[in-house]
């Protein structure tokens, strides 16, 4: 994909995302050279772009540095509780499904504490947009590991170096059954915005993973410089790949990042299945669910 | 407000006490409903399975009773009356979302099938020994309410009771049954929905300008809003404001938490229920709720027929606990007799509120069937006699 073919324009004034955020709470609590408040910048972009009705967004997150997201967010947001922005968002969208529903959350969170929810919304293709921000540690409560760590990062519960096998999250979605997949850093604005717009329109489960820097725990720890060197990293070691092999795009330590769009197709929602299945199951006396 | 007519099936029915809460649940108005198969609760939903998709309703068995228990709660934001249910290792695992639910006040029912416990304990037989976990489960204050039906007509009954409680002070409510009356068939009249009262949902019908999601009431619970309804709420569990944005100060969390414990504790008089039988003059009053209330039955009457002057003080709001009566009780009454099948819960409120005053006597039972009446007309005998001593 060329930056000439995708359709936001950024040379708009960034402060433009200012009415997609709840200003009062400003500042934030995240570190300077988190990557986090970046991606929250490509939300807001996608947003404005998406020609969503905001009013009928809603945004759920868990806890971490990530779940505190939806709270900076002018929109119907709910920080809900570790691991459980999943459920939570499954029971928003078919309680009533003209909501947009957004999960926004961290790694540890949606696939630790949360991973069984994970496979489950994905395997039910329950239609909403998750944004998985990849710091490949646990950062709210002080830089553990996590399920993403790489083989031979640090974490303060790996000081001698993680050697557990991490997760390669755009193949975990996909193999549960996502309709979209897509992974970017925190580098790749222009792609991440759009990838974001993508999966917002998207009907099922659409999942962005963005990989974006922990200076203060991950990056400190492990003698990757700041903030700045993390983005770095990313500009010289990443290799766009649309359409890899999802079992492909596993990530190592401070190895070459596959980045791109890997997963687009359709695929019925839970609702289209469960309408089109009692339709066929009680015909007149059914009426579509509708929320 | 009177009850949806679609999803009322008016009649007379043998049904047990977990169909009857699936009914309850529907006449209430609930149309969301998350579960995970535990015995004895899942005829509950399985009823709810059945009954669903023809009045618009959405049930979804969760990959667990976490998600369950918070699936729920995105429901009730997205607009619906919802509940989940279980039973104790089900209840345990749903401990972390009552104080969610209790801190964002969000309206909902959670129903316990209690049955032998600890872990997985009697899947198949009684228990009551989720009681003061159902008052202390979650960690942190906050109030809370718990329903005991004795009888499926009841399970019928206090579900309606427990979904019209959960909208009028916006808490979760349990109702605390225990795997006879889940199990036990009787006779349940689902009366026609323009007999039924709901309490809707109190919606916020003022200017959205300046809208609090968080500000109380006078009776100190705010009012509630939907997702979608442009009022972009946030909701935390964290500790908020009343704009709820978080505040981690003690000054908010006392302003909060205090809310949240006072708006049960200041209405309490509203919302305790209980029924008694012969406590006036009564030198024995017997304390009890669910099941164990029909067991101690014949207990009592044979006392009384020895001419024991023996009352009965059923509960029905377990929490909050009728600490007044109890007190006013302990004026006169020698001794209290409280059967549960455990091995002592709901007696220590009966003690915290007697407070050395009289007597309190338990008759303990570890799970696994009812108490033996006999053993409760002994305690009540052998208590009669230390009296005359
Ligand atoms: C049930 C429960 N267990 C543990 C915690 C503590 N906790 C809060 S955030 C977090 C990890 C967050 O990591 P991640 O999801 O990767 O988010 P990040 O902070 O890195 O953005 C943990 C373990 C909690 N809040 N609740
Ligand atoms: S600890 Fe890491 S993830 Fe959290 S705000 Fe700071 S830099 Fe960001
Ligand atoms: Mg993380």
């Amino acid at each position: 994909m060329t930056e000439e073919s995708m359709d936001i324009d950024m040379s708009m004034p960034t402060n433009t995302v200012e009415e997609f955020l709840r200003m009062e709470r400003m500042p934030h609590i995240w570190c300077p050279g988190c990557g986090i408040g970046t991606t929250v910048n490509c939300f807001a972009h996608a947003l404005e772009t998406s020609g969503l009705d905001l009013k009928k967004v809603s945004i759920v997150s868990g806890i971490g540095c990530t779940g505190r997201v939806a709270g900076y967010l002018k929109l119907d947001s709910f920080h809900t509780t570790h691991g459980r922005a999943l459920p939570f968002a499954t029971g928003l969208k078919l309680a009533n499904p003209d909501l947009k529903v957004v999960v926004y959350s961290g790694d540890g969170d949606l696939t630790a504490i949360g991973g069984n929810h994970f496979i489950h919304a994905a395997r039910r293709n329950v239609d909403m947009t998750v944004i998985l921000i990849n710091n490949f540690i646990y950062g709210m409560t002080g830089g553990q590991v996590a399920p993403t760590t790489p083989i031979g990062a640090t974490a303060s519960t790996t000081p001698y170096g993680n050697f557990e096998e991490p997760f390669n999250l755009p193949y975990l979605a996909e193999s549960c059954g996502a309709v979209y997949v897509a992974r970017w850093t925190a580098y790749h604005v222009r792609h991440a915005t759009k990838a974001i717009k993508d999966a917002l329109r998207k009907r099922g489960f659409s999942f962005v993973e963005i990989l974006a820097p922990c200076p203060t725990l991950y990056s400190r720890r492990n003698r990757l410089g700041d903030g700045l060197d993390q983005m770095k990293f990313y500009r010289d070691n990443s290799e766009v790949k649309n359409d890899a092999d999802t079992k492909t795009v596993g990530l190592s330590f401070q190895g070459k990042v596959i980045v791109g769009k890997f997963v687009d197709k359709d695929k019925p929602t839970y609702l289209d299945s469960m309408n089109a299945f009692y339709a066929q199951k009680f015909g007149d006396k059914y009426s579509p669910y509708k929320g | 407000m009177k009850a949806d007519p679609k999803g009322v099936m008016a009649g007379a029915f043998f049904i047990d006490g977990d169909h009857a809460c699936a009914e309850g649940a529907i006449a209430a108005g609930c149309r969301f409903v998350a579960g995970y198969p535990i015995t004895p609760s899942t005829e509950v939903v399985e009823r709810i399975a059945e009954r669903f998709p023809l009045i618009g309703g959405m049930f979804i068995q969760m990959e667990d009773e976490i998600a369950s228990s918070i699936a729920i709660q995105g429901a009730v934001w997205g607009g619906k009356k919802a509940m989940t249910v279980t039973s104790g290792p089900g209840f345990s695992l749903m401990m972390e979302h009552i104080g969610l639910a209790a801190m964002t006040e969000t309206p909902c029912v959670f129903v316990d099938v209690q049955r032998g416990g600890p872990s997985t304990g009697l899947p198949t037989l009684p228990g009551q020994g989720d009681m003061m976990q159902a008052r202390w489960g979650s960690h942190g204050d906050y109030g809370i309410i718990a329903l005991c039906p004795n009888s499926p007509q009841e399970s019928f009954d206090l579900t309606i009771k427990a979904f019209n409680l959960a909208e009028q002070y916006r808490i979760p409510v349990l109702l605390m049954l225990d795997e006879c009356v889940g199990h036990m068939t009787e006779r349940v009249v689902v009366p026609p929905a323009e007999e039924i009262e709901i309490t809707p949902r109190r919606y916020w019908e003022g200017p959205k300008e300046g809208f609090l999601l968080f500000k109380a009431a006078p009776d100190r619970v705010p009012p509630m809003v939907k997702a979608g309804d442009g009022f972009n709420v946030h909701v935390t569990g964290l500790t908020h404001d009343e704009r709820g944005y978080p505040v981690m100060t003690a000054p908010a969390q006392e302003k909060l938490v205090r809310r949240l414990v006072d708006k049960i504790r200041l209405n309490s008089e509203a919302i305790i229920e209980y029924r008694e039988d012969q406590t006036a003059g009564a030198d024995i009053v017997i304390v009890s709720y669910g099941i164990t209330s029909r067991v101690a039955i014949p207990a009592i009457e044979q006392a009384r027929r020895e001419g024991a002057k023996v009352g009965h003080l059923r509960l029905i709001t377990a929490w909050p606990f009728p600490a007044k009566r109890i007190r006013e009780l302990s004026g006169h009454v020698s001794c209290f007799v409280v059967p549960e099948i455990n091995y002592g819960q709901m007696v220590r409120e009966v003690e915290r509120c007697v407070a050395g005053r009289t007597r309190v006597e338990r008759v303990s039972h570890g799970g696994g069937s009812v108490h033996n009446p006999k053993d409760i007309y002994a305690k009540i005998m052998s208590c009669g006699k230390e009296e005359r001593r």
